[in-house]
């Protein structure tokens, strides 16, 4: 059979134009926001290191039956993938978040949420609601409370004599004798601490990061007295550096590295399993006036100001997050060692009711403080950390220094609060 | 009819062939690197904080993203970065590609052996490299594989990406990317190497030039002159460009110490960190695309790239 050119055309044409067709129909492959007449809600979580979360997420998800809900499990740098998400259609319906940031709910990116959590607001820890609150709003539902506490291990304190220290200054000089040539006194981070620290010693001394009116909350000589302690503990060569896991895993603690170990709640399991009752938990011990102190935060999950069903989206998050309580006693306790968000949930928590968990618990509750208030932006974090680097490794002068931090760090809160 | 057709596809419709050859990597770059690239110019001139949609009549903000940049200390600190590991890097990469390809150049056997042995590296990605620098040979532990070597001399372990007091990183920083990249460049100059007329050696030779360094002078380095500014140009925009190995070696879940933060580090966090403050990091981007492209005009005017070799 002979084909003639033009029919060739035609025929090649014809078929190209039936593909465009076909592409610009429904056919695509792309879920078009209805599944079976319910709503498609996508809805991403950063990657938890616990076996079995990932499951559970997606049993919640399957559970709901008002809409289809798809997870994703992002591995990598979430916030940052998140952040980008955002500026585009394809990001998420429903997401954890850090925060949101101040940033986001004032470009508008994530939706209002206070009536979601009206009832129950009383319920939540104060400490990890704030940062997610602007101007009386409530943009992102607390899920589970993290927070950082310093674990010693007994053993090693008994041999050197050493009490486990309850002020700065003892944290000091137990790190000194703590330190040999095999065991380090103290670990805070492959950095000095510089980065995880953040306002933890600000606290301990009484001071904050930002005040409630959105002022610089170290503006002290007070301040730069307790960062010069940082820097000892790093001039007495009491703090190990350059481990091969960083200050979030219980590694170097459980292995004998050192001796005592700022590190999470989170660890607190894997550290039991290891060393049995050889250890104990500490705030961050006080310092001057101050008192003891713990970070805490939480990840919140947040809806899309692009979402395609916002009320579907809100509707599944408050089913999740603020009615489904068995689920979220289940995603805190039951893979790794978080404290439920609502106080209720963390007060009935068998895990949490005794040992080294029970006294995490009272810390977070005792002494717990935002380690990421609403106004402290990126941006103010980078500032701050490079000076407590310079401080801390170069031995520079704390009281300059935080002058010129104090600086910058008031300029950014004008901007974010025009 | 087949004339017909040869002559509509043939020669005579050039311009057709180059469209349909070159169109579609033109769309391509068009699309993916010069609409990204003056959408960035674009957004310099805004405050676009967490917005790539700046509304133009509320948010521009002018020359300003550029002028704060500027007075950044800690921008202007990343550029001091740069010059420090580009004074490190560059001429040790040279010296030590440019040894490297003598060496396989003279080798009467197992060349291509010793020329794939040098070169391998060059496959391996700069995130494995720095992760197997960072955690096994210059962990700040007792057993990591530079402590080791030191323990056996009774030293105290290093911590060497944790102390700026001596500034150890930089070692490992650079011979992160010592190792990565010298192999490359060993091939640039062993083709160089290899074009090199044997009559030129013969005939020093026959003037009484002593082997090795006086032929090396007198020969076979000026007969190298074009590769070695190939290599000079490609060094100093490679160091330009440097994060991978920074960005690996040195951050945290919790950010980057300020000492050793390149431009593309830094920019990185100021646009695409959590920050999104992606006015400013544009307003960086531009500087330092013009900073690079001076530098490298400047350098090939400097070398005279381009111009035919004097006979």
């Amino acid at each position: 059979m002979t084909i003639s050119r033009r029919h060739l055309i035609a025929t090649t044409a014809a078929g190209a134009t039936a593909g465009l067709l076909s592409a610009c129909g429904s056919n695509t492959g792309r879920d078009e926001g209805s599944s079976g007449g319910k709503p498609v809600i996508e809805q991403w979580y950063h990657q938890y290191g616990e076996a079995g979360t990932e499951q559970a997420v997606k049993r919640y998800a399957d559970a709901y039956d008002k809409a289809d809900v798809k997870i994703q499990w992002r591995p990598g740098n979430y916030d940052q993938q998140l952040a980008s998400a955002l500026l585009t259609k394809s990001g998420p319906d429903v997401f954890e978040s850090p925060g949101p940031s101040l940033d986001q709910i004032k470009a508008e990116q994530v939706v209002d949420l206070t009536e979601l959590i009206e009832d129950v607001k009383d319920d939540f820890n104060p400490a990890v609601l704030a940062p997610k609150t602007y101007e009386g709003r409530i943009y992102g539902i607390p899920q589970v409370i993290d927070m950082q506490l310093l674990y010693y291990r007994k053993s090693l304190l008994d041999d050197a004599g050493v009490e486990p220290p309850q002020t700065l200054d003892e944290l000091v000089d137990a790190a000194k004798a703590l330190t040999s040539k095999k065991v380090k006194g103290l670990f805070l981070g492959n950095d000095a601490g510089a980065g995880v620290l953040g306002g933890t010693p600000l606290y301990a001394t009484g001071l904050e990061l930002v005040t409630e009116d959105g002022k610089v909350g170290f503006d002290d000589p007070a301040a730069a007295r307790t960062l010069a302690k940082i820097r000892q503990l790093y001039a007495d060569k009491s703090l190990l550096l350059g481990a091969p896991t960083d200050w979030s895993d219980p590694s170097a603690f459980i292995q004998g590295l050192t001796a005592l170990q700022w590190s999470g709640l989170w660890a607190l399991p894997q550290v039991k399993k290891e060393l049995g009752d050889d250890f104990g938990v500490l705030p961050f011990p006080k310092d001057g006036a101050g008192k003891a102190s713990v970070p805490v935060g939480a990840y919140g999950a947040a809806v899309s100001a692009r979402a395609k069903d916002k009320d579907a989206a809100k509707a599944y998050a408050k089913w999740l997050w603020v009615e489904k309580a068995e689920y979220q006693e289940d995603f805190a306790l039951s893979y790794g060692f978080h404290i439920p968000a609502r106080i209720s949930l963390a007060k009935k928590a068998g895990k949490l009711k005794e040992g080294a968990a029970a006294d995490a618990v009272r810390f977070a509750t005792e002494s717990g403080f935002a380690a990421q208030p609403l106004l402290w932006t990126p941006k103010c974090q980078t500032d701050y950390s490079d000076a407590l680097n310079r401080i801390i490794k170069d031995g520079a002068n704390p009281e300059s220094e935080l002058k010129a931090v104090v600086r910058k760090v008031a300029a950014e809160l004008d901007r974010v609060k025009k | 009819m087949k004339s017909g057709l040869k002559s509509r596809l043939g020669t005579q419709n050039r311009t057709l062939w180059f469209w349909v050859f070159v169109g579609p990597f033109a769309l391509g770059l068009g699309i993916f690197t010069y609409v990204p690239l003056l959408w960035s110019v674009y957004l310099s001139f805004f405050d676009a904080h967490n917005t790539v949609t700046p509304d133009v009549s509320e948010d521009f903000v002018g020359l300003d993203n550029y002028t704060s940049m500027l007075r950044d200390d800690s921008f202007t600190d990343s550029l001091l970065t740069f010059l420090v590991f580009s004074l490190f890097i560059v001429p040790a990469t040279f010296a030590l590609s440019l040894a490297l390809a003598l060496m396989v150049n003279r080798l009467r056997r197992a060349q291509a052996f010793f020329r794939s042995v040098f070169f391998l590296p060059a496959a391996c990605s700069y995130v494995v490299a720095a992760l197997v620098w960072k955690l096994s040979i210059f962990n700040g532990v007792r057993f990591g594989l530079a402590n080791t070597l030191l323990g056996w001399f009774d030293t105290d372990p290093v911590a060497w990406l944790s102390t700026t007091d001596p500034p150890w990183y930089w070692l490992v920083i650079v011979t992160a990317r010592l190792w990565l990249q010298a192999g490359f460049y060993m091939i640039l100059f062993l083709a160089g190497l290899q074009r090199i007329s044997p009559q030129l050696y013969e005939a020093a030779a026959v003037d009484g030039a002593r082997p090795g360094w006086q032929v090396f002078r007198h020969i076979t380095f000026p007969q190298l002159r074009a590769t070695s500014i190939a290599v000079t140009l490609l060094l100093v925009i490679n160091a330009f460009q440097a994060f991978d190995e920074f960005y690996n070696l040195l951050s945290d879940s919790r950010g980057y110490p300020p000492y050793a933060r390149p431009p593309l580090v830094y920019l990185y966090y100021t646009a695409l960190g959590q920050g999104q403050n992606l006015g400013l990091g544009s307003a960086g981007a531009v500087i330092l695309a013009l900073i690079i492209a001076v530098v490298t005009i400047g350098q090939a005017k400097w070398f005279g790239l381009g111009k035919k070799e004097a006979a």
